[in-house]
């Protein structure tokens, strides 16, 4: 790191073109390539079915059998990283109440198996869609499909294989991206490469899409920073921090969306680039959007191996920085939601439990009994935050909580 | 009013033009008071309040005399009642039976006179009870037609009478107005009453087709042939049970039941010379024992004189009965309707699903035997019936239709139950929120029968509840015999009748709750299994037949599992 900074700091003194950082480059994730996983997608399906068709003639009621999914289900591993799934399953045998719910599942995976054949893909709205040609096995509504895709995805997400493998996409689109990144995608129809570069976006920003193994990366960019809020992002784009700083800027936009983490996370995996947190001070800027950025959450257990960011740190706004920073006056008292998601996660969220620092934090924020927004800074001065704050906390990125 | 004798020309006479009367100018205006006159003003006592009641006040009267004079001769009654608009508001009705008749002598003042009956003096269970009934009517068409009735009669040994009656209303006296002895009649044996009188004809609750329906349900040993004015073609209430009521045995009355100015009587009218005498003969269940016991008691002697005995005596008697132990009267007097007969008679005039019936033993209040017996017609909400049959398969069975004017019975299953009330057989129609029967119907808590029930009312559903009163006296609040008086004795037996039938009630409803939820988890299992089916020949691209295959030996399984 320190050998990094000294070329930007040389760079930046001596403006010279002659000296370019280092470039860094990443293709296509390795699961996406060839067979491997779409095979794996298409076998599981129809081990599905086959065992269905086998208790069946058997004279037996089949059953499905899936993870549990939920934070009383998931272990955390410093060494991991991630919240992993537990021995929790949930056992979903044929009768009365299970069967609409059990042909629905079959059919979904009908549709799976024809969309991973024809690589063709369906938002999960349209899946929802697709069943309305179901007749009476059809969803009355998008939360049902939801439900029933997020099950099959837990079934088979032992063997790797996730909802995007399987065809079915998000309809909302990851976050915003801008900095030194050249994304690398393929036109669907063609093959051919597109390059994106992040930094030629204007005032706006490369969107991440909704599924993200297939891109390759580039960059000279020395670190991350995931950001929660799109103000926060807009002031640093707008002052081109990204470039005085020779960083990617993340918009999260809340908490992260799963293709938003996985970028993220193949970025910093790929590139060996540290992730820097900038959230607001309150229990659900470290609790939800940063646990989740982090080491996934309980809902999506199954997923986190892929869909989290283990090597993320959280830079701020913390407690602390509220004094450091002179913000007492800019605060806002903590609300009982707040208390109450602080207090949930030092009694149940194993994450917050594995680490003193963090339990410290969320101690030291009830004490204090107040939150900070990231805007809080522009009591100082509009840019307060690019010239004091960044640089400041930057520098001891070593410090920042894990 | 337009009939003269029913003018008191005493009281019209104009008064001196004192304000002061003296006992002399007093005594001008005072007479004797006539029953007929009484009526006149207290006709409402009756039931002729207005001319609805009129008209049905009238057909009960004559149809409970016929359907009493058949049983105690042992005759299947079969009755024909019609009623002709003769006017807007007049109307001619004939009741007939093929009951035993009346001897000639008898019919003037049975039909002519007030107070004029076989029934009131007896202790047995009988329809009519204050000898009051059918002579009223005749006077209330009388009075508000001119025209007095026409009764034919013929007993088996008899000719066919032919009387046209009127009646003097002052002395209250019968009038022959026409008097023939017919050549021929259709009947061996019977009775025709016929009368014009004022009255207003509706359908719908209390009315006479009300009326005649209930008794239909309360008689299922007669046949009714029903003529209204709107129909052509009689209603035809067929029997559903041969076989004739017994006639109830006549019991002497018992101690506890008779009041003091009654006994008074008693022992005015006697024939007995000794008081132990008299009130072993009098009473039932009171042997020279308990007589002696009594009389003791009330510091009386044995061979005292009854007749002889003052007020005071009377009054210490009256109390030494009351401390007196003794025991309950005999219920051979009565005469229930039965289980049998009142779920026949249910089944034949409601289209219920189900029937619970029950009987109480025979009970006592004030030394009147009495017994209690209910019954519940339930209709199933939404009509459709389910049927499990011998294979575990329920299937849908469609509702029964038919049965004559079944509307008025059975509401809907939001709305109060029906409850029908019946005193020795009689539909009482009016007065049902001053009834002990309702008092005891909306006291009982049906939730736990599977009915909805609003706090202190009658439950709701689909459904008709039968409570019968057998006894040898009825406790009526009023004259016009129309409601039962709530004395805790009789409260306490009808909500036990009630309590027993209502278990069965909520057995049944709980039942049938189970099998319509069976049902519609075997139907949602019919509905969503061929979808396994396609989603395993999708995936698996099986044949039809395969798939058919597995879809049937899955829902076989899946029965198995359940099994009901
Ligand atoms: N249709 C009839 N057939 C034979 N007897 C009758 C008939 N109607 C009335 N009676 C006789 O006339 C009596 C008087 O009848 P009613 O005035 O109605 O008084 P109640 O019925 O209260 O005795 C009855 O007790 C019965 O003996
Ligand atoms: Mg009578």
């Amino acid at each position: 790191m320190a050998a990094k900074k000294k070329i930007t700091k040389k760079t930046a003194k001596k403006k010279s073109a002659s000296k370019k950082p280092r470039t860094r480059k990443v293709g296509e994730d390795e699961s996406n390539k060839g067979k491997g996983l779409k095979q794996v997608a298409l076998d599981s399906i129809v081990a599905v079915a086959k065992m269905v068709q086998k208790t069946a003639t058997g004279g037996g009621l089949p059953e499905m059998v899936m993870p549990q999914r939920n934070l009383s289900n998931v272990t955390y591993d410093k060494k991991t990283g991630y919240f992993e799934l537990g021995d929790n399953y949930k056992t979903r045998k044929l009768d009365v109440n299970s069967v609409k719910t059990f042909a629905q599942t079959l059919r979904l995976m009908s549709l799976a198996q024809d969309m991973v054949g024809d690589a063709d893909f369906a938002t999960k709205r349209e899946a929802y869609y697709v069943s309305k040609n179901w007749g009476e096995a059809k969803f009355n509504e998008q939360r049902e499909s939801d439900s029933v895709l997020d099950d099959i995805e837990g079934m088979f997400s032992l063997k790797g294989v996730t909802r995007e493998t399987l065809r079915f996409v998000p309809e909302e689109h990851g976050g915003s991206v801008v900095g030194a990144l050249t994304v690398i995608d393929k036109d669907p129809e063609t093959g051919d490469p597109i390059r994106s570069d992040c930094a030629a976006m204007g005032s706006g920003a490369y969107t991440v899409p909704s599924s993200v193994d297939h891109l390759g990366f580039e960059t000279t960019a020395e670190f991350i920073i995931a950001i929660e809020t799109g103000g926060m992002f807009q002031r640093l784009n707008h002052h081109r921090y990204w470039r005085t700083a020779n960083c990617i800027l993340v918009e999260m936009g809340g908490v992260p969306t799963r293709a938003t983490r996985r970028f993220v996370r193949r970025l910093s995996e790929g590139l060996k680039l540290p992730v820097y947190a900038f959230v607001d001070c309150d229990p659900y800027g470290m609790c939800n959007i940063y646990r989740t950025l982090k080491v996934g959450s309980g809902a999506s257990a199954h997923i986190n191996a892929k869909f989290c960011v283990p090597n993320a740190s959280y830079m701020g706004v913390t407690p602390q920085d509220i004094l450091d920073f002179g913000l007492e006056d800019a605060t806002h008292p903590l609300l009982p939601v707040d208390i109450k998601r602080a207090k949930d996660a030092l009694k149940n969220d194993p994450f917050f439990q594995a680490y003193p620092a963090w339990k410290k934090t969320l101690k030291q924020m009830l004490t204090m009994g107040v939150r900070a927004e990231q805007q809080a800074f522009a009591k100082w001065g509009l840019n307060f935050v690019i010239e004091e704050y960044l640089p400041v906390k930057i520098k001891n990125a070593k410090k920042f909580l894990p | 009013m337009r009939v003269e004798s029913i003018h008191r020309k005493g009281q019209n006479h104009p008064v001196a033009a004192t304000k002061h009367l003296t006992a002399e100018q007093m005594a001008k205006n005072q007479k004797e008071i006539s029953v007929s006159e009484f009526f006149a003003k207290n006709r409402h006592l009756l039931g002729f309040d207005n001319k609805q009641k009129a008209l049905l006040t009238t057909i009960k009267e004559a149809v409970d005399n016929s359907l009493d004079a058949c049983e105690e001769a042992g005759i299947a009654p079969d009755l024909l009642i019609e009623i002709h608009q003769v006017e807007e508001d007049r109307f001619r009705v004939v009741i007939e039976d093929n009951g035993p008749g009346i001897v000639k002598e008898q019919i003037q003042n049975i039909f002519g006179k007030l107070l004029y009956g076989s029934k009131f003096h007896s202790r047995r269970q009988s329809r009519g009870q204050q000898g009051i009934g059918i002579s009223a009517a005749l006077l209330y068409a009388q009075m508000t037609t001119g025209k007095g009735a026409k009764i034919i009669s013929k007993t088996t040994r008899g000719k066919p009478q032919s009387l046209t009656l009127q009646m003097d209303s002052a002395k209250n006296k019968p009038m022959i107005t026409k008097e023939a002895v017919l050549k021929e009649w259709h009947l061996k044996h019977g009775t025709r009453f016929e009368v014009e009188l004022e009255a207003t004809y509706k359908r719908g609750l209390r009315s006479v087709d009300d009326y005649i329906k209930q008794t239909a349900v309360s008689n299922p040993h007669a046949t009714l042939h029903y003529l209204t004015p709107d129909d052509e073609e009689p209603r035809i209430y067929e029997r559903a049970v041969k076989v004739v009521p017994d006639r109830p045995a006549e019991i002497k009355p018992h101690p506890y039941g008779v009041e003091l100015g009654e006994l008074i009587r008693m022992l005015r009218e006697t024939n007995s010379r000794w008081l132990v005498g008299f009130l072993q003969e009098e009473f039932c269940r009171v042997g020279r024992k308990k007589a002696l016991e009594i009389i003791k008691e009330a510091g009386l002697g044995e061979k005292s004189y009854p007749t002889r005995i003052a007020r005071e005596e009377a009054d210490a008697l009256y109390r030494s009965i009351q401390k007196t132990k003794i025991s309950a009267p005999p219920t051979t007097c009565l005469s229930p309707i039965g289980e049998k007969r009142i779920t026949e008679g249910l089944m034949k005039e409601t289209d219920a699903d189900f029937y619970a019936v029950a009987t109480r033993p025979p009970s006592v209040y004030r030394g009147n035997p009495f017994q209690i017996e209910v019954g519940i017609a339930w209709a199933k909400p939404g009509g459709d019936q389910l049927e499990v049959d011998k294979r575990g398969r329920i299937k849908k069975t469609k509702k029964r239709r038919g049965t004559v004017d079944t509307e008025n019975l059975l509401g809907n299953a939001d709305e109060p139950v029906r409850l029908l009330r019946f005193a020795n057989r009689v539909p009482l129609l009016s007065q049902q929120s001053g009834c002990g029967f309702t008092k005891a119907v909306t006291q009982t808590s049906w939730k736990s029968y599977g009915l909805q029930q609003p706090k202190g009312s009658m439950p709701l559903g689909s459904a008709v509840i039968l409570v019968h009163m057998a006894s040898v006296w009825v406790p009526f609040t009023s004259e016009a015999k129309e409601a039962i008086a709530p004395y805790d004795e009789i409260l306490k037996e009808v909500k036990r009748a009630l309590q027993d039938a209502g278990r069965k009630l909520g057995a049944h409803i709980r039942k049938d709750k189970r099998v319509a939820n069976e049902f519609e988890k075997r139907s949602y299992i019919e509905k969503y299994l061929p979808h396994v089916g396609i989603g395993l020949q999708e995936i698996l691209g099986i044949t039809d037949e395969a798939r058919e295959e597995i879809v049937e030996t899955l829902g076989d399984s899946l029965e198995t599992a359940r099994n009901i």
